[in-house]
């Protein structure tokens, strides 16, 4: 019944078969760089993200792997399942969020900054076990109020250019904007390379820059807003396949 | 950061053509950009990657600021003999890593 009502509202969404990962819209050679784990430069991240995963830390003493184990059995699954609701902090978190929450609750270290090195090491590392699994968001009571909200701020026009996401990933996916081609805006590979960037980044930092984009004033990290719109967008993409670390051009 | 993915094929038959890719973390400031308030962003670059195999260097580049960030550089060689094959990078600020990798030539 609630999965029903969470389908339901707007039907100018991509149907299922015609879904594809902002890989399909990539050159061959970025692709190529993506598919070899000697290549991907977002594997750097994942090396970094696994030494730190054993590394003992903050005034508790610990590292990830004393209460986690082995990442590869224990993280398997877990990117493709976030943005998902807490229930200790009552909150929706993101990947980043709860990486950075058991920081500072169970490890009792400072807090990583948002985009920092560390961070985004260890969520990438994270992100690599889910890869090639499908994208499952459940959404229940807890969450649908946040799906709900992620979907009108996706269907909201914004900014000085007065656009909303879907006009340009629903409606124009497939056609060219400023020369490059406009993907659906599918979270499937995240935290991932930009070539653009020049290092590995979050959802949200794309998101920033989309903002910024349509001449709107860009969420902070860690915004609500922000975190809604990904539940929204990783719900949009539910069934596809992970692929994290992607890169994209 | 973590420091450099290396690819060495772990045996060889002798005389063969082996691959070897590297890719190294490494920001590569180029010394061109600037910050939001006008200041110059120092060059930080890797300037030399050579590699040797069994204490012979087989392979040598010289990078420059055009170069993008975590160089990914990849040749060939030719598996002569068992042994080690060592990488090393270098450049500005003292940057220095280097890493080694074994191979069995049969």
């Amino acid at each position: 019944m609630v999965l029903a009502f969470a389908a339901s509202a707007f039907a100018d969404e991509i149907p299922r078969a015609d879904r594809r990962s902002g890989s399909d819209f990539m050159s061959r050679e970025t692709r190529a760089m993506q598919d070899d784990d000697t290549a991907n430069p977002g594997m750097l991240w994942v090396l970094e993200g696994g030494a730190l995963w054993t590394r003992k830390t903050g005034a508790a003493g610990r590292a990830c792997a004393d209460c986690h184990g082995d990442a590869r059995a224990t993280m398997k699954g877990v990117a493709a399942r976030h943005p998902s609701f807490d229930a200790a902090q009552g909150r929706l978190v993101s990947l980043e969020q709860r990486i950075s929450f058991c920081r500072t609750d169970r490890q009792g270290a400072p807090p990583l900054a948002y985009e920092s090195r560390e961070l985004l090491a260890l969520a990438a590392y994270v992100a690599r076990q889910s890869r090639g699994l499908p994208i499952e968001i459940a959404i229940d009571q807890r969450t649908q109020p946040f799906l709900d909200a992620g979907r009108t701020t996706y269907h909201r026009r914004q900014g000085q250019l007065n656009l909303a996401c879907s006009q340009c990933h629903d409606a124009n996916w497939g056609r060219q904007l400023a020369g490059n081609v406009i993907p659906q805006a599918h979270p499937t590979g995240y935290p991932l390379y930009r070539l653009e960037w020049q290092g590995l980044g979050s959802l949200q930092r794309r998101l920033r820059n989309c903002l910024v984009g349509i001449r709107a004033e860009p969420y902070e990290y860690g915004a609500p807003e922000l975190v809604q719109l990904e539940l929204y967008l990783m719900w949009r993409a539910r069934g596809m396949l992970f692929e994290a670390p992607a890169v994209r051009p | 950061m973590a420091s450099a993915l290396i690819n060495v094929p772990e045996r060889a038959k002798r005389g063969e053509v082996i691959e070897i890719k590297t890719l190294i973390a490494h920001t590569m400031e180029t010394g061109f950009r600037r910050t939001q308030l006008g200041a110059l962003i120092p060059r930080d670059i890797i300037r030399r990657f050579a590699c040797t195999y069994n204490g012979t260097e087989v392979f040598r580049a010289e990078l420059h600021p055009a170069i993008s960030a975590n160089p990914f550089i990849v040749f060939s060689t030719i598996a002569v003999e068992s042994g080690t094959l060592e990488f090393h990078w270098t450049g500005d600020n003292g940057f220095s890593v280097t890493q080694s990798a074994a191979i069995l030539v049969e």
